[in-house]
């Protein structure tokens, strides 16, 4: 077990910079998730911490060593691969004994760790089969059995529940959870699923065109969004955003369409731009008098626990969470309220939060 | 889903199957039969009298001290064809797949020789190798090396495995690197992290998935040796000197033009098809079954 540490991490792919100055610190025994949209950089940071690719600036330690130059297999991490990557002419026994066969570790001792591992992950029916052979969540447990066989320094997951349909994700992701919790060991996950994200997760780095966002314990980061792409990025379905300029007890967006705020509302200075933040399930039905905004509904979807209801205000997509009974068509005219201590404040130019005194 | 064509016409699917078996008919089994036919004869070289043996002709051919040597030949021709053929071509295919810049050039370059016609490949070997006015024998003379295939039978075998081997080159490196590429990436970087430094990954995971390419290859060499080196061993030795680079093919085509003795000539010709039959039956069978991971 170790710390794993990524001091002003950057990295270019000739003059294509992907990752801009990142730090993190990773605890020992932690489980860090770093999710982002594709494309954002985030299994590229998984890639230079395994060490299939080199790092262009700042430094990369596990367990206090700088492991800058150093191999993949000197480093003592174990990896989990979106597609497995199994090694198809070998049984599953194999498979697993395979990164100890090399150490060359004594056989009675590998049949041992292979053995625990089995039992660990309920595989010991399996152990003779080739990876053809398996269903795609057994191939998902050979390739975390293969990686806890070795008892690494940390685990390095990339996207390992992609290619499994919804039922056994939940599934598998539940399993993790319970996995993590009795290995103990640092752990990295990388995921676009910010549901993965926010349930696995001690603290998840959210990760924007090679940048971090923000880094945090995920109900922090779900009820303090750092910056609006956070804001829209964490949450089915996302946070509402409306862009507009404060004025008295309103805020008046683009077009003139006015929001009005709660009194005891947080509030930008009188007539500063901003952008006003809202999540689906803090905008509640009532009556017309006291309505922050009026929305038209235009789609409904219902999910069972509850519904939702999506329209446009002011040309800006808007959603709403509703009880599941809601009685609504398309063009219902929902009169909304805010809650006060429910609205965030985002600086336009930054995109960052502000964080504002009630008033 | 129902993948088969259900023909109403009776005359249709025999009118479409008509072209390819009057070209098989005509190239194949026609001149196929008449080989069998002959087999079974024996023949004056002009032609003024026939008479019909039996087996006797097989029967010689094993007796002849000279076919038996000429079946070691070949043996040990083919296996050096293909076992220098698919090594050296394992090596360049996998130095390929790392190279980066310059990769297509690289590519192009080694295919190449397999557009030169096997009777040129040889006339190059025999320009690049001749004992009075080759580049070869000269610089190995300097390293006192005296080179002189014509005289020489070993030094023969190994101009025309050289030549053999360079025309082959370019199709198994092809193939390797084909099979080289479709290894997804993702195996090798788990076996790096497994702590495989790159020798161990090559021998315990890139080569035994490239085993059905390899199997694959191997037959085709062998079968490349037996038979397509005609042209190749005519140009550089002729069979020579005395009969050591005489393989199978070539007797077939000196004992029935050149000796002019047709009968042994068309057994010969029988036994080499049964030997190509035995092998595509075997390459039939295993490569999908067998050579498996």
């Amino acid at each position: 077990m170790a710390e794993v540490v990524l001091r002003h991490v950057s990295k270019s792919f000739g003059k294509t910079q992907v990752i801009y100055d990142m730090d993190l610190v990773v605890a020992d025994g932690e489980f860090v998730v770093i999710v982002g949209p594709s494309g954002c950089g985030k299994s590229t940071v998984l890639r230079m911490i395994a060490g299939l690719e080199p790092v262009t600036g700042g430094v990369i330690e596990i367990g206090g060593r700088v492991v800058n130059d150093v191999e993949p297999k000197d480093r003592n991490i174990a990896m989990v691969f979106q597609n497995y990557a199994l090694y198809p002419h070998m049984s599953v026994r194999e498979n697993m004994a395979y990164g100890l066969r090399i150490r060359g570790m004594p056989k009675a001792e590998i049949a041992e760790h292979v053995a625990r591992a089995a039992k660990i992950l309920e595989l010991e029916g399996l152990l003779d089969r080739k990876p053809r052979e398996l269903s795609g969540g057994q191939r998902q447990r050979v390739a975390m059995g293969r990686a806890i066989v070795r008892d690494p320094a940390a685990f390095l997951f990339d996207e390992p529940l992609s290619n499994l349909d919804a039922k056994l994700r939940v599934q598998m992701r539940l399993e993790i959870q319970k996995l993590s919790r009795e290995l103990g060991t640092t752990s990295l996950y990388v995921t676009h699923d910010q549901v993965e994200a926010m349930t696995l997760a001690h603290r998840m780095v959210v990760m924007n065109a090679g940048r971090v966002e923000q880094i945090g314990a995920p109900l922090d980061v779900y009820l303090r969004p750092a910056s609006a792409f956070v804001a829209a990025f964490i949450g089915v379905p996302p946070m509402n955003l409306l862009a507009g300029r404060v004025g008295e007890g309103a805020f008046t967006l683009g077009n003139g369409l006015v929001v009005r705020l709660p009194a005891g509302a947080p509030r930008p200075p009188f007539g500063a731009e901003a952008i006003l933040g809202v999540r689906p399930e803090h905008l509640a039905p009532v009556g017309e008098a006291e309505a922050a905004l009026t929305l038209t509904v235009e789609t409904i979807e219902r999910l069972g626990a509850d519904t939702l209801a999506h329209g446009t205000f002011d040309g800006n997509p808007m959603v709403v969470r509703l009880p599941a009974e809601a009685t609504l068509q398309p063009g219902t005219r929902l009169a909304l309220g805010l809650v006060p201590d429910e609205i965030h404040w985002f600086d336009p130019q930054t995109q960052k939060r502000l964080d504002l005194p009630g008033g | 889903m129902e993948k088969r064509v259900v023909f109403r016409s009776r005359w249709l699917p025999y009118a479409l199957v008509a072209p390819q078996l009057a070209i098989t008919t005509a190239f194949f089994f026609w001149p196929a039969s008449q080989a069998l036919f002959q087999s079974l004869l024996l023949q004056d070289p002009f032609g003024t009298s026939v008479q019909f043996v039996g087996l006797e002709n097989f029967a010689h051919l094993f007796r002849d001290e000279g076919y038996l040597a000429s079946f070691r030949i070949t043996v040990v021709f083919s296996v050096l064809v293909a076992g220098i053929g698919l090594s050296f071509s394992l090596l360049l295919a996998v130095m390929a797949d790392h190279i980066v810049r310059g990769a297509l050039v690289f590519r192009t370059l080694l295919i190449w020789p397999y557009a030169v016609a096997p009777a040129i490949a040889g006339v190059l070997w025999i320009f690049l190798f001749s004992p009075a006015i080759g580049i070869l024998p000269y610089w190995l003379a300097k390293i006192g090396i005296h080179w002189n295939h014509l005289l020489d039978s070993r030094q023969a075998m190994t101009l025309v495995v050289i030549a053999a081997v360079w025309k082959q080159v370019s199709y198994n490196f092809l193939f390797f690197l084909a099979g080289l590429q479709s290894i997804p990436r993702s195996l090798i970087e788990a076996a790096a992290i497994d702590g495989a430094g790159p020798m161990r990954r090559f021998w315990t995971i890139v080569f035994p998935l490239l085993s059905p390419t390899t199997f694959f290859l191997l037959v085709v060499n062998i079968v490349y040796a037996f038979f397509d080196t005609f042209g190749i061993i005519d140009s550089a030795t002729q069979g020579g000197p005395g009969q050591s680079t005489t393989v199978l093919v070539y007797k077939v085509f000196q004992d029935g033009f050149k000796g002019l003795d047709l009968g042994s000539s068309a057994a010969q010709s029988v036994i080499l098809m049964a030997i190509v039959i035995g092998l595509t039956v075997v390459q039939f069978r295993y490569i999908e079954r067998k050579v498996q991971y």
